[in-house]
């Protein structure tokens, strides 16, 4: 018998070659991964990294098409949660998975075989709450998750894993819900598992809750490692940002030198909550003029959909002012900003940009069915509907069997051209663009930045909000970084390292004045 | 998808052939919805010829019973109509407001007061005995139409306003207006202790085509009224409203994706509500001419439930309103022979299985069934 050094903890789970590969994405590209007894071991990548992939595959929901893992030295093939369950290994989704209508307790007895008939609750209730005392987490268990916090909430997820005997918790961006004291709550409760000889995969791309919390860190970046198993001791932010972002640009656009005209979008001190009703946006100040694209850098969840949700008009407003062409729009009905030139392409196509079920051409007419010549009075010219949607379909290479086709029949990026076709069709002062590309292949990613490019230099403000930072970099005129609802700074030389920085909570004058000593 | 539900060692596996169910990626033809809805009629005949078979029923002589009652002379193709005449307007009614997604259950509701409305016309009186017929139906159907929108409204602001489920609320005003119809027939309106109210005069009447047998001698006895103009006339409205007016263009965007229709600046709340009031006017016309045309007088027993009739009616119809028009005389001729043939039973059981083939004929639209030989597909 091999006896473990004492230096060297146990590695209890072993992941050594992991290849998953989706439709047009390979997510993880020969990904290793250790994971060592009692440790806190972080994930760190942007959106798309790759990373809740790669915990998904151990977790037993997904199957890797190449690669083998080993838990406690046994080679393992989870064909469901269940059995990596019962191998010890428990996940925590961002989306918990609870019954509103029940108590804590019964939630965490659900799919259980042990209370067989006769349902002792009280005892159970006991059993539960000493659990819950042990790792310091407070939970009633009488109480209906209905009347419970994210939270708390949470901590049933963390409990049920526990109540099944998981040594190994997956805790997928744990912290993107929680208010900040919760989040200390949560960290204190981590060490306490811990302690206990529990392992921790903390997936996460909050730099500063990774340095904090984690004794060591992988990071991920387009499905590959860039760092494996790094002790988070002696690496500092920078590299981490680094090793997460990269530098690279890969796009090479013909792009005319800017002419900025009069300001067209002008936001200020802008304050709005989140659906959780948690602040998302805290002060946001930006500026846009005519012709130029101001790109938004961030990681996804720090306000950018809050952003362009209360610039068009879809969301309230706490504090603060929206100006379109000096016009005050804050919490106007969203007509009032079409009316003002402002046009919108969704994040979400199928959910917001569109409609499914209808044809092309009453998705593309969605904003100018009450205008001439569509609208006439309180009539819907429906000739002129068609006409005007054939010639859309031919200007944008809309591919599609006629325009009677409803769009659910439509690929990705012929629905996007027509969400374009739309939107650029209105002639638009200002424009918002929330993730044009993603899910596009690369043909397709390419018409999409000549469309914004032409948009531009007809004199168009655009706020161009992406997680690509290469796409970014390429296309805006200016890069503005949000973090947690506030700008952090604003670079126009396209430097990298500055940008990931402040993607990570570092502001733009902290970085300056850090970087003047060095020189 | 093809095999779910079936166990691994199932004995279908070494049938050489499997049903492949595929989604359908292109746009079935236009004639493809007629041709699957009348073969759910086809096959709800068949599944009603077998029951009829095992309860011991001659099915071929029922059906034939069924269609002489309903169409084998003008007299009972004039009856169907009348049958027929409520169950377009309710239909109508329906359409629109599912159209957006709002399942107003409450047509049957809706008819009631407009009944009501339109007899308060009558009964309060509103006109003078004497007035003439023209500005009669044209006060009833006005009063008929408004009590109905009301009846509408409500379910309509409390699902704008407070989200209530208007499944709920316009089902239980059903409850409401039945009640509120029988206070005014038992204790305001009743003639001579019956539980009715009295005749209406004649000008309060809608023409029907028995009227006119002095000029034209074949309507002698024809009871058709003037209300299928009316129903007509809606279907007419209804089209223009969905296809040709940037208010249905709302509905039907609102319909397909609520959230799309909020990024175009439409108010889902103000749409809610209009199309409620819209719907509940149209199933109050049908009240009203129920009352006018038919029955003469507000009673208790006016509808043998057209207004869930309607609903049935609207779905066979896919939500077309001028295919409204004929399946509406498809169950109203259902709804005759109900009369005729013993146990009445019989055409209420072949409505439920139309219902039925009718929402899993709905599968097909969406997918394709293949069948493949067994190793072909392994």
């Amino acid at each position: 018998m091999e006896q473990p050094k004492p230096t060297e903890p146990e590695v209890i789970v072993s992941m050594r070659g992991i290849t998953k590969r989706f439709p047009g994405v390979l997510a993880n590209d020969h990904v290793d991964f250790d994971l060592r007894m009692g440790e806190i071991h972080a994930l760190l990548g942007e959106n798309g990294a790759g990373k809740s992939t790669l915990m998904n595959i151990l977790a037993g929901l997904y199957r890797p098409d190449a690669g083998t893992i080993l838990v406690n030295g046994r080679p393992v093939s989870f064909a469901s949660p269940r059995e990596a369950i019962n191998a010890g290994i428990g996940m925590i989704h961002q989306h918990f998975m609870l019954v509103p209508s029940m108590t804590v307790t019964e939630n965490i007895l659900i799919g259980l075989e042990k209370p067989r008939f006769r349902l002792n609750l009280s005892a159970y209730d006991r059993e539960i709450q000493a659990l819950s005392e042990r790792f310091g987490m407070r939970v009633d268990p009488r109480a209906h998750v209905w009347q419970l916090s994210v939270g708390e909430q949470q901590r049933i997820e963390i409990l049920k894993m526990l109540y099944r005997g998981a040594g190994i918790l997956i805790m997928d961006e744990p912290t993107a819900v929680l208010a900040p004291s919760e989040v200390d709550e949560l960290f204190h409760t981590l060490r306490a598992m811990t302690a206990e000889g529990k392992s921790i995969i903390f997936i996460s791309h909050k730099l500063h809750e990774v340095m904090q919390i984690s004794d060591r860190v992988t990071v991920l970046r387009r499905g590959k490692v860039t760092a494996g198993g790094r002790s988070a001791e002696g690496i500092t932010r920078e590299e981490l940002a680094r090793l997460m972002v990269g530098r690279e640009v890969i796009f090479n656009l013909q792009k005319k030198p800017c002419q900025p005209g009069n300001v067209v979008l002008k936001v200020e001190d802008l304050w709005a909550d989140n659906d959780k009703l948690l602040p998302a946006l805290r002060g946001v100040n930006l500026e846009i003029r005519q012709g130029e694209i101001l790109g938004l850098a961030g990681v996804a969840g720090n306000g950018q959909r809050e952003l362009a949700d209360v610039i068009t008009g879809l969301r309230k407003a706490r504090k603060g002012r929206v100006l379109v062409g000096g016009e005050d729009i804050t919490n106007q009905a969203v007509s009032k900003g079409i009316r003002r030139g402002v046009s919108h392409i969704p994040e979400d196509r199928t959910h917001v940009g569109t409609a499914p079920n209808l044809s092309v051409t009453d998705n593309v007419v969605m904003k100018a069915y009450n205008r001439a010549p569509i609208g006439r009075g309180w009539l819907f010219n429906a000739l002129a509907a068609s006409n005007y949607a054939e010639e859309l379909r031919k200007s944008y290479d809309i591919v599609a069997p006629n325009i009677e086709t409803p769009v659910r029949l439509l690929s990705g990026g012929n629905l996007q051209r027509v969400i374009l076709a739309r939107e650029i069709s209105s002639a638009p002062a200002l424009m918002i663009a929330m993730q044009p590309t993603r899910g596009l292949d690369v043909g397709a990613i390419e018409g999409v930045h000549r469309l914004l490019l032409a948009q531009r230099d007809a004199g168009a403000a655009i706020l161009l909000i992406s997680e690509e930072l290469e796409e970014l970099i390429a296309l805006s005129d200016r890069v503005a970084v949000i973090y947690e609802g506030q700008i952090m700074g604003e670079v126009n030389d396209g430097n990298v390292d500055e940008i990931g920085l402040m993607m990570t909570g570092s502001r733009q004058e902290q970085i300056r004045s850090a970087e003047v000593p060095h020189g | 998808m093809a095999e779910q539900g079936l166990g691994r060692g199932s004995f279908l596996n070494r049938f050489p052939y499997r049903i492949v169910l595929e989604p359908r990626l292109k746009q079935p033809p236009r004639w493809y919805p007629v041709f699957l809805s009348l073969l759910s009629v086809a096959i709800a005949l068949l599944i009603g010829a077998l029951i009829l078979t095992i309860a011991g029923g001659d099915p071929w002589a029922t059906y034939a019973y069924i269609a002489k009652a309903s169409f084998g002379s003008l007299g009972v193709i004039s009856d169907t109509l009348v049958k027929a005449i409520p169950l377009m307007l309710v239909g109508l009614a329906c359409t629109l407001a599912f159209r957006m997604k709002l399942w107003n259950i409450g047509a049957e509701g809706q008819f009631f007061i407009g009944a009501f409305g339109a007899s308060a016309v009558v009964l309060t009186p509103l006109l003078p005995e004497t007035a003439p017929t023209w500005l009669y139906i044209a006060t009833m159907v006005f009063f008929g139409a408004l009590c109905g929108a009301i009846w509408g409204f409500i379910p309509g602001i409390l699902k704008a306003r407070f989200n209530v489920n208007e499944v709920i609320s316009t089902l239980m005003m059903n409850y409401i207006a039945v009640s509120w119809n029988n206070y005014w027939i038992f204790a305001v309106w009743t003639e001579g202790g019956f539980q009715m109210s009295r005749m209406f005069p004649k000008n309060a009447w809608l023409p029907r085509l028995t009227d006119f047998a002095a000029q034209v001698p074949l309507f002698r006895g024809l009871t058709t009224h003037f209300g299928l103009v009316l129903a007509l006339i809606a279907a007419v409205v209804v089209w223009l409203i969905l296809y040709r007016s940037q208010w249905g263009y709302e509905i039907r965007l609102v319909g397909d994706n609520p959230r799309a229709a909020q990024y175009a600046g439409i108010s889902i709340a103000r749409n809610t509500v209009l199309v409620m009031m819209i719907s509940g006017a149209i199933a109050g016309i049908a009240g009203m001419s129920e009352i006018s045309g038919v029955v003469h007088r507000l009673q208790g027993a006016i509808s043998p439930g057209y207004g869930f009739t309607g609903i049935i009616v609207a779905w066979l119809a896919k939500l077309n309103p001028f295919a409204i028009i004929p399946v509406s005389i498809l169950f109203g001729a259902l709804i005759l022979a109900g009369r005729e043939i013993q146990p009445s039973g019989i055409p209420k059981m072949m409505n439920g299985i139309i219902l039925v083939t009718l929402i899993a004929s709905d599968f097909l639209l969406r997918y394709h069934i293949r069948i493949v030989r067994r190793e072909e597909a392994e």
